[in-house]
């Protein structure tokens, strides 16, 4: 995908920060070579590949979002990785980088992400109305009786920041990455386990709705303790594939 | 009748003719060879052993990469495979009556495998490198067979082909195959090691190197497959290295040891698999034995050197090989060293072929995309490089600053070359 003239300067702009966070925070050798320093014989700094992109907060480019996968689910992250070795999601860049390793690699890399605990960057205004908010509130706290879509929080977790093992968090992400996988799953882009419980409840929902669910979400700010809860309660309102039994 | 009239007539008999006559021979180059099938013949049941040596083989042909799609049954078939004159898609493979191969007996088999025909009497299209697999001996297409029809049957309809016009026509398929394929037996080379043959055959045969380490034509035929002299991969914007020329992937001065840990592994000292060579060592050669390695690397040790032309002569701007410096120093150092020495599991890029060889192909590749060797039993947690977010200008700086650095003297690389490839 080409890139855009100016991307360069904001890439540059931006690399030295983000390079310095991400580089930092993994082991690795952020050492110049001249002090023959070794490479740490580490999943982290096997990882640091995915640090360019997917950085300690995601990053935006004109090649589309790349969302934070630091402190999500192990199990969640698991999941997405498979899902783009087997095609369920489709990512021609991730597809690359995951088509040639195995499921156990890709859970140790997984893990390794899961359990990096990082701050989150403070969230950006909403460019919604408050009646669209207010909706978007709603949806995400009671859901829709009438429309058969149950609250967001009954699975995602009533502080919505995912649940063990495998429900991701659905804060700290900007609006952009939430309508994207929005409109995926509608188009059935994006596919998880059968039964695909995020593509039914998708379906029940228009657009408005769920651009004022995204609008919500991506304006509150992630609670001190973001770490996924425990326990949820059982069972789930919509039967999912992607969660044990 | 005029005169003019007779000599209309006569023309048209001579050309009607001529056209009968090109007909039947490009029928016959087609047809040739072929033993009749007897729909009546009883199959012979197949062994165990039979099944496992299948098996095996469907590793050293990677028949899995074309026939079982991503995410996907097994051999079910259903991935496209992209071409210059449209997409192919793979057939199902699985013993499915009504759509897989459940109806097919070994002759049948064989016939698609050394004639490129179909049991329905269908030309197959040479995405399916049948001009390889002809080589293969009758035995091995039987346990091939018989490791497919212990598959699982899975009733998915084939796929009809998107190709382009005039090229999804037969008759436009037999006259590329009158030109191109011949159906070939494997000649073993007596004052050759048997080893070295064994190689050949597997190099040849199964392993279908020449599909992308050679050369091909305008219309997409494989062109002096024997020498593998290098081919740019059609549609993916890869370039397959001559395994001939030493400046490139030739291994005729590596030790052996190495070039078997290549195969097995994914890495080496002087490389490792990346790009589409990564699904082959993690499909295909990490699969076989040590013995059949050796032998693959015999052979391809055993390659006559091939010059390549000499690469054009191109310096870049100071000012560009200056940017791409300073892009190394703040990039690249860190994990391939100040002077492009290496640190670690990370590779020297002084020397290094995908950074010295005349194609720039595969150097703007993997700083396009970054990328990691395949995970192999003996590589199972790769170190990888990252694909760095950086645009063309930058790209073709950096590649031409390290194809010049270090006593290299490559050709610099321009930021059109560079949109070319993504």
């Amino acid at each position: 995908m080409p890139a855009r003239p100016g991307l360069a300067t904001r890439v540059r702009a931006a690399w030295p920060r983000a390079a310095a966070a991400a580089f930092a925070l993994a082991a690795s050798a952020a050492q110049p070579a001249s002090q023959s320093a070794d490479i740490p014989d580490t999943i982290g700094q096997r990882m640091q590949p995915c640090m360019v992109c997917h950085g300690p907060e995601g990053r935006a480019t004109s090649q589309g979002f790349f969302p934070r996968i630091a402190g999500k689910p192990a199990a969640y992250l698991f999941n997405q990785l498979l899902a783009f070795r087997e095609g369920r999601r489709s990512n021609p860049t991730m597809a690359y980088f995951v088509d040639h390793m195995t499921d156990a690699y890709l859970l140790e890399t997984a893990r390794y992400f899961a359990a990096l605990d990082l701050p989150y960057a403070p969230p950006r205004a909403a460019n919604a109305t408050a009646a669209q908010l207010s909706r978007g509130e709603t949806l995400v706290r009671q859901g829709d009786r009438a429309l058969g879509v149950p609250a967001c929080a009954d699975c995602h977790g009533v502080a919505l920041t995912g649940v063990l093992p495998a429900i991701p968090g659905v804060l700290g992400l900007p609006r952009d990455y939430l309508q994207l996988q929005f409109g995926s799953w509608r188009v059935g882009v994006r596919r998880a386990a059968s039964p695909d419980c995020m593509a039914q409840i998708v379906s029940r929902l228009s657009p408005q709705d769920l651009n004022d669910v995204a609008a919500w979400l991506s304006s509150q700010p992630v609670p001190a303790d973001s770490a996924p809860a425990a326990h949820v309660a059982r069972p789930l309102p919509v039967a999912c594939g992607s969660q044990p039994p | 009748m005029t005169r003019g009239m007779r000599t209309v007539i006569r023309v048209a008999v001579v050309l009607a003719a001529a056209l009968v006559l090109a007909g039947a021979l490009v029928t016959w180059l087609n047809l040739r060879g072929e033993a009749p099938i007897d729909p009546s013949a009883a199959d012979a049941a197949s062994s165990s052993e039979q099944v496992q040596r299948g098996a095996y083989l469907a590793r050293a042909g990677n028949c899995s990469a074309c026939h079982t799609d991503r995410g996907g049954a097994p051999y079910a078939g259903g991935k496209g495979i992209p071409t210059p004159f449209g997409t192919v898609y793979a057939s199902n493979l699985t013993p499915d009556l009504q759509t897989g191969i459940g109806s097919w007996s070994p002759a049948h088999f064989w016939r698609a495998m050394h004639h490129g025909r179909s049991k329905d009497g269908r030309l197959l299209y040479p995405a399916f490198p049948y001009p390889s697999f002809t080589l293969i001996t009758r035995e091995d297409s039987d346990a091939l067979y018989a490791f497919l029809r212990a598959q699982a049957p899975v009733q998915q309809p084939n796929r009809p082909h998107a190709l382009r016009f005039p090229f999804d026509l037969q008759p436009a398929l037999a006259v590329w195959r009158a030109l191109f394929f011949a159906p070939r037996e494997f000649e073993r080379s007596a004052d050759r090691p048997d080893a070295w043959n064994r190689g050949a055959y597997l190099v040849r045969a199964l392993g279908h190197c020449d599909a992308c380490h050679a050369p091909r034509n305008v219309f997409g035929a494989t062109r002096s497959s024997i020498e593998l002299s290098g081919g740019l991969i059609p549609n993916q914007h890869w370039y397959a290295p001559s395994l001939a020329d030493g400046g490139e992937a030739g291994v005729a001065d590596w030790p052996l040891d190495e070039v078997v840990r290549l195969m097995g592994t994914g890495l080496s000292a002087r490389g490792s698999a990346m790009g589409p060579m990564a699904e082959v060592v993690f499909r295909s050669t990490q699969h076989l034995t040590d013995a059949d390695l050796r032998a693959m690397a015999i052979y391809l040790q055993s390659l006559p050197h091939r010059q390549p032309a000499a690469p054009r002569e191109r310096s870049a701007k100071p000012e560009t090989l200056e940017l791409g410096q300073r892009i190394y120093a703040q990039q690249c150092a860190r994990c391939h060293g100040e002077r492009g020495e290496g640190l670690g599991p990370y590779p020297a890029l002084l020397n290094h072929r995908t950074v010295t060889m005349g194609p720039h192909t595969n150097l703007v590749r993997v700083i396009v995309s970054g990328g990691f060797p395949p995970t192999t039993g003996g590589n199972p947690r790769p170190y990888g490089m990252p694909s760095l977010l950086l645009d063309d200008e930058e790209i073709a700086a950096v590649a031409s600053y390290v194809r010049s650095a270090w006593g290299h003297r490559a050709p610099a690389v321009t930021a059109l070359e560079v949109r070319a490839l993504r």
